[in-house]
């Protein structure tokens, strides 16, 4: 009995609040009833900071949504309650980081929002095959980065890459607006080279920089 | 009938507002000085002494009868009576034997070789007593829990203790350690820096992006902050917990015993007491020097005088690496983070070694703009600590939102280490991980925990090792064991473990590389404090009335609501196993309390069926059960 779930015909699932175990809607954050946290809800990271689930994701509602549910289900305002209610609360606290820290990211929310909409992301090394242009331009590019000698030199190639990325994002949002699954997955690939490329050369740059 | 029940008003605890109830303090156990201090309506307010003094030196000296003498005192007898003195524990807190600095070859410390069997957290000799860190942090910590105690003429149980924000886990691990052995309960271990922020942040009405440059005494800390409207988010930080103002006194100290032997013209043997001889002398030379240009200094062993002069430009020469060496690290954070210099809106200064111009001047200059130091280096994170100690009990719009420090990994094939945490992540995290068998039949699996950015596990610091038992036999690589991480808001790992396909949690046995096993600990409570079991009783009978309270207010609130469902003579029946569990709470056997909560329970179990049935009906009618009663959170308790 305690673990009764039914499906409403218009809305979620009903559970048992822990706490006064009567019923708890089954996404809430809050029992209606006793006012009790609850363990967090199978729900996705845009529900979870209350957005509507684009890639275009206000960094100013992001942060919002993210301060105003941690000021609400942080361990700090559990410090004196039951170890049932802390324990919840850090529960609650790990999802809004990670949803947070997905959201937050621009590739990581892009990889987020392809598998969202029954997507594909090719994992890393896997997709090469279709993509030999993306190959070929990784290849040059680190090349490239091997014979560049000077700080000067690889902030140059930093400063490319980051074009490139930021013309990714650009690119994504267009795709992801017109539904294009195949598209937003194969420019994510593309981003996560990018992105891995543009941390090789800070690493190179500060490398460089320790040494003159 | 809902009305005929008692409901005691929200906000009101009768407990919490008695006087005996214990208050929370802040503390900064720092490596040279601790400071203790208390939130207040108005802000926070440092404790001092009779001479106004707040810091007091975290220097323990030992009698023979085993009692012990913290601060100033015990500081004034470090020269005469070395052997029974201990000063800067804290760099050993979760250490290792391999770990420590030697100075000339001698350490200012007896350390014991370590014993067969025992937890590799190092062990020293002082007045012919085998001591952890742990032992001699938590006299510290009791002498500051008696200073507070004695200026509030109340008890004092609960803490915020400050740490570095680069401390790793098992230094994490042997302050809460200690502050459980010197009976204080921690509420929260907060990040030095962090606490700092907070004290500037609510005072000044800082906001934007903002760095703490936190020089301590044994310990180096860079955190970058974004702090508005009373959100204090951590966006990146870094450090050296190995690298501290103590880290320029012994420089100097060592150009000083340099000097000594040319002149004496022959090696002498030092013993540990003139190796403190050395460092208080080169300490004295580093504060003088910030405020004249010039001065001269004598070092007194083995019956022999030398006299040694030092001008503010030479010890600068002498400590500019080491000041170096903090901008290095502030300048890779700001490029962790992706920030320039130009775009950090200030700088705060902490502790006593941001005082020397030197770091002032470089500080200043890698930022671009002058250093804020107008809430006392000393104290400005006792403060913070104090501020966030009575957000956490009396509650509190500000939210602080921290970050791991280290990486968090474990070791696989060939000694490499795969990250799973990554640092600079918020906390608290979970991450989990799955890992197979690679035999027929493996009923077991080691498993090595990590905290470092390195590549390899022989490089980065070992936190623990654990074993998964009782795998189901399967075929080599059918087995799926997650395991999970978990780094809590102090920034505490804990690892759990469980079969997915059989869904069998395993056991977790984590042996702390560097950390006191659950019996040592149980041992030095138990030799320690002859109230620790008293300690323990209140703790768990203070934890029974308020889960018994929770019941109570749970049952009242759906009373409240569901009222109409009860049958005739239930709310009687609900409302004796209420008034019983009141009495129970007011008395102080603890198993009673569990019995009457028991009972509670069973008197509303019928009632709580019904509730769920007209949940799930009205449910699928298409009702939310929101939509029954408003939504609230819930309200702190005083
Ligand atoms: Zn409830």
């Amino acid at each position: 009995m305690n673990e009764a779930e039914a499906t409403a015909a218009g809305g979620g699932a009903i559970s048992t609040c822990w706490s006064c175990r009567g019923p708890v809607a089954g996404d809430s954050i809050f029992c209606a009833t006793c006012g009790a946290v609850q363990p967090p809800a199978d729900v996705d990271h845009f529900a979870r900071l209350d957005l509507t689930p684009t890639f275009d994701v206000d960094a100013d509602s992001l942060d919002r949504g993210y301060f105003d549910a941690q000021r609400r289900l942080h361990p700090d305002r559990f410090a004196t309650r039951t170890p049932r209610e802390r324990a919840f609360s850090q529960l609650q606290a790990v999802s809004l980081n990670e949803a947070y820290e997905t959201l937050k990211d621009p590739l990581r929310r892009a990889d987020y929002l392809v598998t969202l909409k029954g997507g594909e992301v090719a994992p890393e090394g896997c997709s090469l095959v279709n993509e030999q242009e993306l190959l070929h331009e990784v290849m040059e590019r680190r090349e490239e980065l091997a014979e560049a000698d000077s700080v000067a030199a690889v902030e140059a190639l930093e400063a490319a890459a980051s074009d490139d990325f930021g013309r990714c994002i650009a690119a994504l949002s267009t795709a992801f607006a017109c539904d294009d699954l195949p598209a937003a997955a194969r420019l994510t690939t593309r981003m996560r080279y990018l992105g891995k490329y543009i941390e090789e050369c800070r690493s190179r740059r500060t490398r460089l920089g320790r040494h003159t | 009938m809902a009305q005929l029940i008692q409901i005691r008003e929200p906000g009101k605890d009768p407990l919490a507002e008695t006087g005996d109830a214990p208050v929370a303090v802040g503390i900064d156990l720092g490596t040279t000085n601790s400071v203790v201090a208390v939130g207040t309506e108005a802000g926070a307010e440092v404790i001092r002494d009779d001479n106004g003094e707040a810091l007091v030196p975290s220097v323990v000296a030992y009698a023979a009868d085993g009692s012990a003498v913290v601060g100033e005192l015990a500081r004034r007898l470090m020269l005469d009576r070395p052997d029974v003195v201990v000063g800067s524990i804290k760099r050993l807190m979760g250490r290792g034997l391999a770990d420590l600095k030697t100075l000339a070859g001698v350490l200012p410390y007896d350390v014991e070789p370590q014993a067969e069997g025992a937890s590799g957290m190092v062990r020293i000799t002082v007045a012919g007593r085998r001591l952890t860190p742990v032992e001699v942090s938590a006299e510290i910590l009791k002498a500051l829990r008696d200073r507070a105690e004695q200026h509030l003429g109340r008890a004092v149980g609960k803490a915020v203790v400050t740490v570095p924000a680069y401390f790793d886990d098992a230094a994490r691990t042997a302050t809460k350690d200690a502050a459980r052995l010197a009976g204080l309960e921690v509420l929260r271990l907060v990040n030095e820096p962090t606490a700092a922020a907070l004290a500037y942040g609510l005072d000044e009405g800082a906001e934007g992006l903002y760095a703490i440059y936190d020089l301590g005494g044994g310990t180096f800390d860079i955190s970058l902050l974004r702090m508005e409207k009373g959100v204090f988010q951590v966006l990146a930080t870094g450090g050296d917990a190995a690298l501290g103002g103590d880290d320029l006194d012994h420089a100097v100290a060592e150009t000083f015993l340099a000097e000594r032997k040319t002149r004496l013209g022959e090696e002498e043997t030092l013993t540990s007491a003139d190796v403190k001889m050395a460092l208080m002398s080169a300490r004295l030379a580093k504060e003088c020097l910030s405020t004249q240009t010039t001065g001269s200094w004598v070092i007194d062993a083995g019956g022999r005088q030398t006299n040694h002069s030092l001008s503010r430009d030479a010890l600068e020469a002498v400590i500019e690496p080491f000041v170096a060496r903090t901008v290095g690290i502030c300048r890779e954070v700001l490029a962790d983070a992706g920030v320039t210099p130009e775009q950090v809106k200030g700088v705060v200064l902490v502790g006593g070694s941001t005082r020397v111009p030197l770091v002032r001047r470089q500080v200043g200059d890698f930022f671009g703009t002058r250093p804020l130091a107008h809430i006392d280096p000393d104290e400005v994170v006792a403060v913070g600590a104090a501020l966030q100690a009575r957000a956490l009990t009396a509650g509190s719009e500000t939210l602080l939102l921290d970050v791991t420090p280290l990486s968090l990994g474990i070791e696989t094939m060939g000694g490499l280490v795969e990250k799973i945490i990554p640092r600079n992540t918020p906390i608290p995290v979970a991450k989990a991980q799955e890992f197979t068998t690679y035999q027929d039949g493996q009923s077991a699996m080691a498993i090595h925990v990590l905290q470092g950015e390195r590549e390899m596990a022989e490089q980065c610091r070992s936190l623990a090792r654990f074993e998964l038992h009782a795998i189901p036999s399967m075929a080599a690589g059918a087995a799926r064991i997650r395991v999970t991480f978990a780094v809590d808001a102090d920034g505490l790992l804990t690892v759990s473990a469980a079969e997915q396909t059989t869904g069998v949690e395993q056991e977790v046995a984590v042996k702390p590389s560097y950390g006191l096993s659950e019996d040592e600990m149980a041992n030095m409570l138990y030799e320690s404090m002859a109230h620790a079991g008293d300690d323990m009783v209140r703790r768990l009978l203070a934890e029974a009335r308020v889960e018994a309270r929770r019941v109570q207010l749970a049952v009242a609130a759906a009373l409240n609501v569901d009222g109409d469902l009860l049958v005739e003579g239930e709310h009687e029946l609900i409302n004796d196993a209420m008034a019983a569990l009141d009495a129970a709470i007011a008395g102080e056997d603890r198993d009673a309390i569990g019995a009457r909560v028991e009972d509670l329970e069973k008197a509303t179990r019928a009632f709580a069926e019904r509730r769920m049935d007209r949940g799930i009906r009205e449910a699928l009618r298409g009702r939310g059960v929101d939509e029954l009663a408003p939504a609230s959170p819930p309200e702190a308790e005083g």
